[in-house]
């Protein structure tokens, strides 16, 4: 699939003599040592990463390391110096005027660290801006707008004005603005990093939920590698301007490329970054049973060396989980009924101890797809080592 | 040696001088004689237009006046009594004797403030993103501030002779610097990412301005137009030396007869004048100020 955003080799330099800093950059100086050398400070430099449709692309760095110029060179904020931004293909470096005007409009929307909003509006006025800087009439936009903020749980607060707002809710308006215009693509510069504790981690799991319903593009800026591991399916470590390492969470997580990467997941908490899927054991198929089973299904079981069995139902649910043992001296099955616990394979590690506290470690745990269907096990064994 | 040292101690060279003056009267000369028909037009429908002022004025009934200062006084502070005390403010001018005196001088002021606000506020806002206009206007402005004030005062006479329209103009020179300087210090004082977000959908130019800037600047340029209020105000004695009637004319008659107690009732009207006006504007901007600084 062709993805729809692809950056490839974006340079940005703020200072003057860009090709002399560009050199030095190429013969492999540091930022630090370039900005004492010529007075140059270097944003972001061979910066290249792509992004799939409806993908969350996350960019975690230190302050200072260039995030935030690379996520302000994607919607042209700043020019880059050197490199490629392509849009569905077509470079928007190349833009004129117009069409960057009409990218902007369209096809691209930011939400800001500190909200950006026009505290002279109501709640419902600032949604409705960029449909109204796009021209939009007015029964249609605030038709739209209030769509959106029905979107992020503010309805019925579209009168209220803005400093009347907490954080949280001002944060929620801004990413009801940049919905409404109903972007490809959604820029968000840390835009929760504003936010206490508490209300950030309902920001997230609330943004994962609009992103469920919308599929958005999404790019991501963000210092707080929970938060990364939380909302992307792609992670972009930076630092002084380069991005050192990208990938899957897993791959960060467990192939780290270099000390700085090992410091900076240092820090997670894996109970929150990981879930069920991480440690998911695919079940072989003779331990799979659909009512009525045979005994010698039980016995191919007890001769398997994990005398575990999960009975679905004709739904593929999970019903029963067995544990078959023979007796050695009469040869005799023993099949008794475990306690049945499932949970989806999104669940986090962390949410998932509880079930494990008044198990045997060794039992399994059934792993259910979002709509209940059955699809492998995990045990507390597997968990407990997955945290440690 | 002995010569060195002599020229040493030495006044200021006589040689080394430049007569700017006279290059300047002679400029001023060129326009007195060919742009008469410039200033005359000029002189004509400023005139006009403050006698219209004065007539609009002078027909509204002194207790109109007093009722809208009441009015004001009491919306802008949300105190009763504070509207109660301006309008006495306002009344005990009249119990002076100088109630013409006022509307004539409030005329000169509103008509100044006006032409001030609309010169001042599009250079203020349009210059406010142009970098290089305002390196060259900062000292310009500085410069316009710190003349003394009777300085323009001789233009003004010399292009439109004696009145209320040289009075008007020098004022509105005097004046005119804190709008332009506070619009375009707003401006560039909205919080970045705010401008950023109205970039970042697609706002032109002037959408940006209209519906991002001026409206989130509203607070400092309307603390602009109450400074250019003020300055206007403490024009009103310098222009009366020119033969601008009102509360002006009164003092500079109290400095020539040496009439104290007539010196210090005008002087006293001309407080009044200025704290009304500065405290029924004040009012307006700093509630606008406590809503856009609250948001944040």
């Amino acid at each position: 699939m062709e993805p729809i955003l692809s950056v490839e080799g974006m340079t940005k330099i703020f200072g003057s003599d860009c090709d002399n800093v560009l050199c030095l950059l190429d013969s492999g100086l540091e930022k630090d040592e370039i900005f004492r050398q010529t007075g140059s400070t270097v944003g972001a430099y061979d910066v290249s990463f792509s992004v799939n449709q409806g993908e969350t692309f996350v960019i975690i760095g230190l302050s200072g390391s260039g995030k935030s110029t690379v996520i302000r060179c994607l919607n042209l904020l700043l020019e880059p110096n050197s490199g490629r931004i392509c849009f569905n293909g077509r470079d928007v470096t190349q833009y004129s005027k117009t069409e960057l005007m009409n990218f902007r409009r369209n096809n691209i929307a930011m939400v800001f660290q500190s909200f950006g909003l026009l505290n002279h509006r109501n709640v419902l006025k600032n949604v409705a801006f960029g449909l109204e800087i796009r021209g939009v009439d007015r029964r249609e936009r605030f038709e739209k707008a209030k769509r959106a903020i029905s979107l992020v749980g503010l309805a019925e607060q579209e009168q209220r004005s803005i400093h009347s707002l907490s954080g949280g809710m001002k944060q929620r308006v801004g990413l009801a603005r940049a919905l409404a215009n109903d972007p490809d693509i959604l820029l968000m510069d840390e835009p929760f990093s504003a936010l206490d504790p508490i209300v950030r981690s309902d920001m997230q799991t609330e943004l994962l939920k609009i992103q469920k319903l919308v599929r958005k593009t999404i790019v991501f800026i963000t210092h707080d590698i929970n938060e990364a591991f939380k909302l992307g399916d792609k992670i972009a470590i930076m630092r002084n301007g380069r991005i050192v390492q990208q990938g899957s969470p897993e791959e960060i997580l467990f192939h780290p490329v270099d000390e700085y990467v090992r410091s900076f997941i240092k820090s997670i908490d894996k109970g929150k970054a990981l879930s069920a899927w991480h440690i998911w054991q695919k079940p072989e198929s003779f331990m799979i049973l659909k009512e009525p089973f045979a005994d010698l299904e039980l016995q191919q079981i007890s001769s398997s060396g994990y005398p575990f069995a999960f009975v679905l139902d004709h739904e593929e649910r999970l019903q029963k989980i067995l544990h078959v043992q023979r007796d050695p001296a009469s040869t005799k099955l023993t099949v008794s009924e475990l306690p049945l616990a499932t949970v989806t394979l999104e669940t986090t590690l962390q949410d998932m101890l509880p079930l494990i506290e008044s198990r045997e470690f060794n039992n399994p745990i059934g792993l259910t797809d979002s709509e209940g269907r059955f699809v492998g096990y995990t045990t507390g064994r597997l968990l407990l080592s997955a945290l440690k | 040696m002995m010569e060195l040292f002599i020229v040493l101690l030495a006044g200021f060279p006589a040689w080394f001088k430049l007569d700017i003056g006279i290059y300047i009267d002679q400029a001023v000369q060129y326009l007195i004689e060919h742009g008469a028909w410039f200033f005359n037009g000029i002189n004509t429908n400023l005139l006009g237009f403050l006698n219209g002022l004065q007539v609009v004025l002078d027909v509204i009934p002194w207790w109109i006046l007093v009722l809208i200062v009441f009015a004001l006084g009491w919306r802008s502070t949300g105190k009763v009594q504070k509207g109660l005390m301006y309008a006495l403010m306002l009344m005990f001018v009249g119990a002076l004797g100088l109630w013409i005196a006022l509307i004539q001088t409030l005329s000169i002021v509103i008509a100044s403030v006006l032409i001030s606000v609309i010169i001042g506020l599009p250079i203020g806002l349009l210059s406010a993103n142009a970098k290089k206009f305002t390196a060259v206007s900062r000292p310009v402005l500085d410069a316009m501030q710190t003349m003394p004030t009777f300085v323009y005062l001789i233009p003004a006479v010399m292009f439109f002779g004696l009145g209320k329209v040289p009075a008007v103009i020098a004022t509105t020179i005097y004046a005119v610097p804190p709008v332009i300087r506070l619009a375009s210090h707003a401006i560039q004082q909205v919080e970045p990412e705010v401008v950023e977000a109205g970039r970042a959908f697609g706002a032109t130019y002037f959408q940006l301005l209209f519906k991002v800037q001026i409206p989130q600047a509203l607070p400092t340029i309307m603390e602009g137009i109450n400074q250019t209020m003020m300055m206007a105000v403490s024009m009103i004695v310098t222009c009366s030396m020119i033969g601008a009637k009102g509360l002006g004319q009164e003092v500079i008659t109290a400095i020539n007869r040496l009439e104290i107690g007539r010196g210090f009732t005008s002087g006293i009207s001309i407080v009044i004048l200025a704290i009304l006006i500065d405290r029924l504007t004040q009012g307006w901007y700093r509630k606008s100020k406590i809503q856009t600084k609250g948001a944040n």
